[in-house]
């Protein structure tokens, strides 16, 4: 593994919900290096989405500091990290969160269309996209003539678009069947592997975290587990890890 | 860098089709009301802007308001005529036209009454209006109870054709032509010979003078020459300012309609503001990932102002359609109004200008925007970790 892609110091993210302070995450640190796949587990309430959200710039800690590659996300301006987040992050939700009124083609442009890139680059760069999830037959197709695997698949298009060093995922499999769930989980690891893009998913799901090459658990705001799949003797290891952590 | 692609709003429009048309025709249908009354306010502006020349000053007594409240006697006309600044013609004569101006409440076509400007004329009265023209029979001869009648208040009034007789009370005048005044005040008048009129009514004088003066040099000399002769007590107006204040018949038209317009387009406002509401919030997570992929607050403020500009621009493009079509069919043909100064009708046609079709259009984008504009900041300004969990 290569040097540290994320790097997560002390960092406190507090709600207030009328006149009470939430404490979401707790002084957590972590350290996720480049070409890594990175599962994060916990009970709902554990702020693993909320990480999430913090390290893919689009929400701030209350205190702390993140580096993503030599940016400090954790400073930066709402306008600064949006741009920072149109070339950097790549973006797969639970909900695929595709836009209905455009086509598969068009989704996965929309990231390109905040790069300067020419028209005839962006057709190419959305074609390769497409073509790497598999879709190339159906650029032209509205996301409700797509099923869900095939929704999510174009939403990986759009995350991969920009050639970000970042993919985020939220529950990517959480809305889908289970064969549709396997077939992204191949595709992301296909991404790590083949493409060297680092991975942070969290899932709820133990046999999509059994994909991953490590498994982070929180728990209240605080890190409560850290396991590496290659010290646990393969990924046998590392899903009867992922076993004992969900069954917590 | 490119913004969010346009038809990324059109198409969300046309996907929402019913609450799109609903809110479309809104704005189009106080785009169409407020054009008909600015039509109105401006074809009786028209009429009275167009009236009157710069050269032209109407010799009035004292504070008079109109002409139907001045009075000027035999003896004076003389004396305004020869006072320094009017124009002579070649032989001589001074160009200025005594005239008696009488309101008479006459049957209308359609049933019912309304009051029509008298006014009598010199011969030179003719001359000193050039846009006067006649369009049918002949012109009056003096001395014999004979009128021409405007073709707008022919069309209006009873008795008016060529060939018939007018009769008001014991009077009797026979109708021997049309004349046309391009749209001027006299297209309110039935004109005929003075003296005879004065003999009619049993005047001992005239309402008010005409007279033309060469240059404004002249004009402000005769205007000045009259009102410090002591012995006239008379006062001289520019014609055109004489009827520019007349125009205040048009003013609370206009008013109106403005104020009709500005009202409905509040009305409107809110309703695209609603339409623009619901949209965003249909959309809160659609936009909540447009802004997690890079795409900046003001992109998503403008893409969201634009989608409710466009909005109404389609409804303020369909109400200039509705508004034409109002003024070509319901609204066509000459119309009356009573002119508040005078107490007598005034003939006009709706007027909708190119100007006035632009100023709906523009209505209708200013609709848009303030209707886009407080959705627009709520998409933009929403959290986005907030709003990605938003189901829906």
């Amino acid at each position: 593994m290569g040097k540290p892609l994320i790097r997560i110091e002390n960092v406190v993210k507090q709600y207030t919900r009328d006149t009470q302070v939430l404490t979401v995450l707790d002084g957590l640190s972590l350290e996720v290096e480049e070409g890594d796949f990175v599962a994060l587990m916990g009970p709902s309430g554990s702020g693993k989405t909320t990480l999430l959200n913090l390290v893919a710039g689009i929400d701030r800690p209350t205190s702390g500091t993140i580096h993503v590659g030599d940016a400090e996300v954790s400073s930066m301006s709402e306008g600064a990290l949006a741009r920072w987040r149109s070339q950097h992050v790549g973006f797969i939700f639970q909900l695929y969160n595709l836009v209905p009124v455009l086509t598969a083609f068009e989704n996965v442009e929309l990231p390109l269309l905040l790069t300067r890139l020419s028209k005839a680059d962006r057709r190419r760069q959305v074609e390769t996209a497409l073509g790497v999830v598999g879709l190339s037959d159906r650029m032209d197709h509205y996301p409700r003539q797509l099923s869900g695997g095939q929704e999510q698949r174009v939403a990986i298009a759009r995350a991969i678009a920009t050639d970000p060093t970042l993919l985020v995922a939220d529950e990517p499999t959480g809305d889908l069947d289970a064969r549709s769930g396997e077939e992204i989980l191949v595709l992301l690891e296909r991404l790590n592997h083949e493409f060297g893009k680092t991975v942070v998913m969290v899932t709820h799901d133990p046999k999509a975290a059994a994909r991953a090459h490590r498994l982070v658990h929180l728990d209240k705001g605080v890190l409560k587990e850290d396991v590496r799949a290659k010290e646990a003797a393969g990924s046998i290891g590392l899903a009867a890890a992922v076993e004992v952590s969900a069954g917590k | 860098m490119l913004g969010i692609p346009l038809k990324y709003n059109v198409r969300n429009l046309f996907v929402r089709k019913v609450t799109t048309s609903l809110t479309v025709a809104g704005i189009a249908l106080v785009v169409m009301v407020f054009l008909c009354v600015m039509a109105l306010g401006e074809g009786l502006t028209r009429v009275f802007t167009a009236s009157g020349s710069d050269r032209n000053v109407l010799v009035l007594r004292q504070n008079s308001q109109s002409e139907l409240q001045s009075g000027i006697t035999r003896d004076q006309v003389p004396l305004v005529e020869t006072l320094p600044g009017v124009e002579k013609d070649a032989d001589g004569k001074p160009l200025a036209s005594a005239e008696l101006v009488v309101v008479l409440n006459l049957e209308k076509r359609e049933g019912g009454s309304s009051n029509v400007t008298i006014r009598g004329v010199e011969e030179k009265g003719w001359k000193l209006r050039p846009g006067i023209r006649l369009t049918e029979g002949r012109m009056f001869s003096p001395g014999a109870s004979e009128v021409i009648v405007s073709d707008g208040v022919s069309r209006r009034f009873k008795d008016t054709n060529v060939g018939e007789e007018l009769h008001f009370g014991a009077y009797r005048w026979k109708v021997v032509g049309h004349f046309d005044a391009g749209g001027t005040a006299p297209d309110s008048e039935i004109w005929t010979d003075v003296e005879g009129m004065i003999n009619t009514f049993k005047r001992n004088g005239y309402s008010s003078v005409l007279a033309r003066t060469p240059d404004r040099a002249a004009r402000d000399l005769f205007v000045a020459g009259l009102s410090s002769d002591p012995r006239l007590a008379l006062e001289g107006k520019v014609e055109r300012t004489y009827y520019d204040e007349q125009t205040a018949t048009a003013a609370p038209i206009k008013f109106l309609g403005l104020f009709v317009g500005v009202v409905m387009a509040i009305g409107a406002c809110f309703g695209a503001m609603n339409t623009m509401y619901a949209a965003v919030s249909s959309r809160t997570r659609e936009i909540a990932t447009l802004r997690a992929l890079g795409f900046s607050r003001l992109s998503i403020l403008a893409s969201f102002i634009l989608e409710s500009v466009f909005l109404s621009l389609l409804g303020g493009l369909l109400g200039c359609v509705l508004g034409v079509l109002a003024v070509k069919l319901a609204l066509s043909g000459v119309t009356g109004t009573t002119n508040f100064a005078t107490f007598s009708e005034v003939v006009f046609a709706f007027r909708l200008t190119p100007a006035l079709l632009l100023t709906g259009v523009v209505f209708s984008l200013a609709m848009g925007f303030f209707g886009g504009l407080f959705p627009a900041g709520r998409a933009a300004f929403t959290k986005i970790t907030q709003a990605l969990r938003q189901v829906g």
